[in-house]
């Protein structure tokens, strides 16, 4: 529900404060349209401590939301198991045992989710890619969400000459072939994990800059934004007061589509020699090799299929979360 | 009376929300005779659009629906769907406010109306496009054959809701529900609509159940009318007799809710606080590689002195130029011309040259739903202004100010934390004056600032402008195209028209002796003598 379909513009009585928890639902509609209600544990986010920031309050209400809750836990934990969990495990990433080629899950050698085709740890190369794939994913996200909303923020937000270099700019960098970006890193830079990091990140932001811009081309029109240049407030703190907060829902449904995106770019470039190289792995790697299996070693598949399902799992249902938790009209 | 050609009886309709059953109308029972208008009146909220949409049974799956509504003897709650469908558009058809968004855009105009002949009467080919040339010369829309053709961007919104008005008759319904149907027009574009739809009607032979919160239109057009306060019809009957003689305290009220009053006037030999000389606002509209830029002039060339203490009233349609003209004056806007406050030029300023006049001028916005950012609460929205010019503040003393504003506007400030969208439009409006009276300006720029209210919180806020220009002694540059509010406020009044000022003067004398003919025809549409005579 937007702000325009007006869910509490009613008969109050104007000026008359409010019953605490909301104006009564009965005499509030303006439409057919049923306005949400507010739930009752509104009440005690109204009647919240003194200054509290939208961050704060935000928190609150994604406490309440079990799903994102569940999925923030869940996601914890994979974070968590990928980086000690390699430590606790008796094989190392590279450590063949001789006894056990392509075995299934099994207690013997501590192989608990079995062995690949060369006999090496499943769990093990799993975790150890789980950190490749969450750190790509992780920085990859980053680097696009802090480029991609001040980039698109400003653009739109000047507006005219400067908009339309900004963005001529991202139109030229779009162009690039990806490969070639790479190729071209490569060469300057030499062969290095954190290319795989630069390469993506140079790319991922570009989507980002221009949902951003849109969305700001439209807030900018809005008369909040006017009039805060009535109040003469700086063009720095409108851009990261006013318009980037009210630009975040998109925004982050758009984060929670770029990790998977990321993950699988990772593994694509990986396949083709170009990212994380034997004996290191990651999960996209794993889960091309386990394709290879499919038919005689299943589990190569399906346990770091399992885990990348999971992860993205979690992150789309934390996104809605935070969306939600994000706009104060929703509670 | 014979059998009414619509009967609602007892209706009833409850929203099956997640959160508990909300009942949003009660028990009305009305009926409409063939040929007969009946105005369905009430403010926001209360339940009228409910009540007609209910008619078309356009309702979402979560309502529930009980009583009868009977058109011609048949009862359209139980009727198939299938029947209904069938009903709809030939024998009820329907018009809505905006006739911004009620036109696919995609579509040419004699296409949409076409589709619905095709749809209802087999009309097919020549037959249709004859039709639809008619429906469009009957409408009053100018070279239809032409126009046949346009797509919806091209009309204004007059002719747009002309079209709707075209497509709503195409199949020649005995029922024509209009919900505010002239809502977002102007005055002088309004009224041409309710003379066209009485034509109509009296051609058509046709019903018309017309929803509205405008009680003038009622006193010219209806012939009954049913008010409606939350979800209950509290009176109705011939318009005479309920406009003459109210019988419940709400119609009382309602029809009471008319600013009244006029503003004592200020010192004739109060300073001057602003002033501007030739003032011109252009937008570029084509930007060419060579031989210069294609403008278009929204403002052409505007004189204007207020005094401190005054109220200057800017009148005009949309497209007339007064809100880019306000912007202008306070250099929200970029102008050429000159621009003095008090006795300083400002017109050369830059952005933060302005800043630390910009407490000294601030604005309040027509649409509260708007001018306030959803994600920020509402003591953050009315402190940032302080931020910007008091930064000696700490956050103890911006709190007890924030709490003096909201007191000043008669919110409680317990609800300072809370976020905009739980409040009404009045309240938000009332937020919107909050922020800007914190930074205890001179001139307040009002754009509109009733324009979205219901007419009794009108009222109210037009009581706390006035007592806060007293109290504080403000100076306010009021930009209105409701002349009754207009009238209550100024004591000048600068009347525009294409980017130009058609008439000025004082107050009084525009408003009793208008000069232009302009001036004439907008307060003739407004009916404003008739309200003048109710007051």
């Amino acid at each position: 529900m937007t702000s325009e379909s007006k869910p509490y513009s009613g008969d109050n009585a104007d000026g008359a404060p409010l019953p605490a928890g909301g104006p009564n639902p009965p005499h509030s509609h303006s439409g057919p349209n049923p306005p949400h209600s507010p739930e009752p544990e509104t009440t005690a986010a109204s009647a919240a401590p003194a200054g509290e920031s939208l961050a704060r309050d935000a928190w609150r209400r994604l406490s309440q939301n079990r799903a994102a809750m569940a999925s923030l836990a869940l996601l914890i934990a994979i974070v968590v198991v990928c980086v000690i969990g390699p430590w606790l495990l008796p094989w190392g990433l590279a450590e063949v045992d001789w006894n056990a080629f392509g075995t299934g899950p099994t207690l013997d050698n501590a192989h608990f989710l079995g062995t690949d085709a060369n006999g090496r740890d499943l769990l093990t190369r799993v975790l150890y890619g789980g950190r490749i794939s969450l750190s790509v994913a992780l920085v990859a996200s980053l680097v696009s969400l802090v480029i991609g909303v001040l980039y698109g923020a400003i653009s739109g937000y000047l507006g005219g000459r400067v908009d339309n270099l900004m963005m001529r700019f991202v139109d030229i960098m779009y162009s690039l072939p990806f490969m070639f970006l790479v190729i071209l890193l490569m060469v300057v830079f030499g062969r290095n994990i954190f290319l795989i990091y630069a390469a993506i990140g140079a790319v991922e932001w570009l989507d980002m800059a221009r949902i951003v811009r849109g969305q700001t081309l439209a807030l900018k029109r809005r008369e909040f934004i006017e009039a805060a240049h009535a109040l003469g407030v700086r063009d720095t703190k409108i851009v990261t007061r006013h318009l980037i907060p009210n630009a975040i829902g998109p925004v982050i449904i758009y984060v929670t589509l770029t990790v998977p995106k990321v993950i699988l770019l990772e593994s694509f470039l990986s396949f083709l020699g170009l990212g994380v190289q034997e004996p290191l792995t990651s999960w996209g790697v794993l889960i091309s090799e386990g394709v290879d299996m499919m038919e005689s070693a299943p589990w190569m598949l399906l346990v770091p299929s399992f885990f990348l399902a999971a992860t993205l799992f979690c992150l789309n249902f934390l996104g809605d979360g935070l969306r939600d938790a994000l706009d104060p009209r929703t509670r | 009376m014979t059998q009414p050609l619509l009967d609602v009886d007892k209706l009833s309709v409850t929203f099956q929300l997640p959160t508990g059953p909300v009942t949003a109308v009660k028990d009305v029972s009305f009926s409409i005779a063939e040929g007969e208008t009946l105005a369905l009146v009430g403010e926001s909220g209360s339940g009228k659009s409910v009540t007609s949409t209910a008619a078309m049974r356009l309702l979402p799956e979560l309502a529930e629906t009980t009583g009868a509504i009977r058109f011609n003897g048949e009862n359209l709650l139980e009727v198939s769907a299938k029947r209904m469908r069938r009903v709809r558009g030939n024998d009820i058809s329907m018009i809505f406010q905006e006739p911004m968004t009620s036109l696919n855009p995609l579509h040419r105009i004699g296409r949409q109306i076409g589709e619905v002949l095709t749809k209802h009467k087999g009309l097919k080919g020549d037959a249709n496009r004859r039709r639809v040339l008619e429906l469009l010369k009957q409408v009053g829309i100018p070279e239809p054959e032409r126009r046949f053709s346009s797509y919806p961007y091209e009309l204004s919104g007059g002719q747009r809701q002309r079209v709707m008005i075209a497509m709503a008759l195409a199949c020649e319904p005995k029922l024509l529900i209009a919900d505010e149907p002239t809502t977002a027009l102007d005055v002088t574009v309004q009224a041409q609509i309710l003379d066209l739809l009485k034509s109509l009607q009296t051609q058509y032979g046709m019903a018309i159940l017309f929803i509205t919160h405008d009680l003038s239109i009622v006193r010219h057009f209806a012939d009954h009318v049913a008010v409606m306060r939350q979800g209950e019809v509290v009176e109705s009957g011939r318009t005479v007799d309920v406009f003459d003689a109210p019988q419940h305290d709400y119609t009382r009220m309602l029809l009471d809710a008319i600013p009244r009053g006029r503003k004592a006037p200020a010192p004739a030999d109060a300073p001057v606080m602003l002033s501007a000389r030739d003032v011109k606002v252009r937008f570029v509209t084509h930007r060419r590689l060579f031989g210069g830029n294609a403008y278009f002039e929204a403002v052409r060339g505007i004189d204007l002195t207020i005094r401190r203490g005054e109220t200057l009233g800017i009148v005009g349609e949309s497209g007339s130029g007064k809100s880019t003209l306000g912007r202008a004056l306070l250099r929200l806007l970029e102008s050429e011309g000159d621009i003095r406050f008090e006795e300083s030029d400002i017109s050369a300023l830059d952005k933060s040259g302005m800043r630390p006049l910009r407490s000294k001028l601030q604005v309040v916005f027509q649409d509260p739903f708007g001018s306030l950012s959803p994600r920020m609460t509402v003591g953050d929205i009315i402190s940032e202004g302080l931020k910007v010019h008091h930064p000696e503040l700490n956050r103890r003393q911006r709190e007890a100010e924030v709490i003096a504003a909201l007191e000043e506007v008669a919110l409680d400030p317990a609800m300072r934390n809370r976020y905009p969208h739980e409040f009404s439009g009045g309240q938000r409006q009332r937020i919107a004056i909050a922020r800007a009276l914190i930074l205890k300006p001179e001139l307040l720029l009002l754009d509109e600032p009733t324009s979205a209210l219901d007419r009794s919180v009108q009222v109210r806020v037009i009581d706390l402008l006035r007592n806060l220009q007293q109290k504080y002694g403000l100076t306010y540059l009021f930009i209105s195209h409701d002349l009754s509010v207009v009238r209550a406020l100024s004591d000048h009044v600068l009347v525009m028209k294409e980017g130009r000022v058609i008439e000025q003067g004082p107050a009084e004398t525009i408003f009793t002796e208008p000069a232009e003919p302009y001036t004439r025809a907008l307060l003739k549409a407004a009916f404003l003598e008739n309200e003048e005579v109710a007051a």
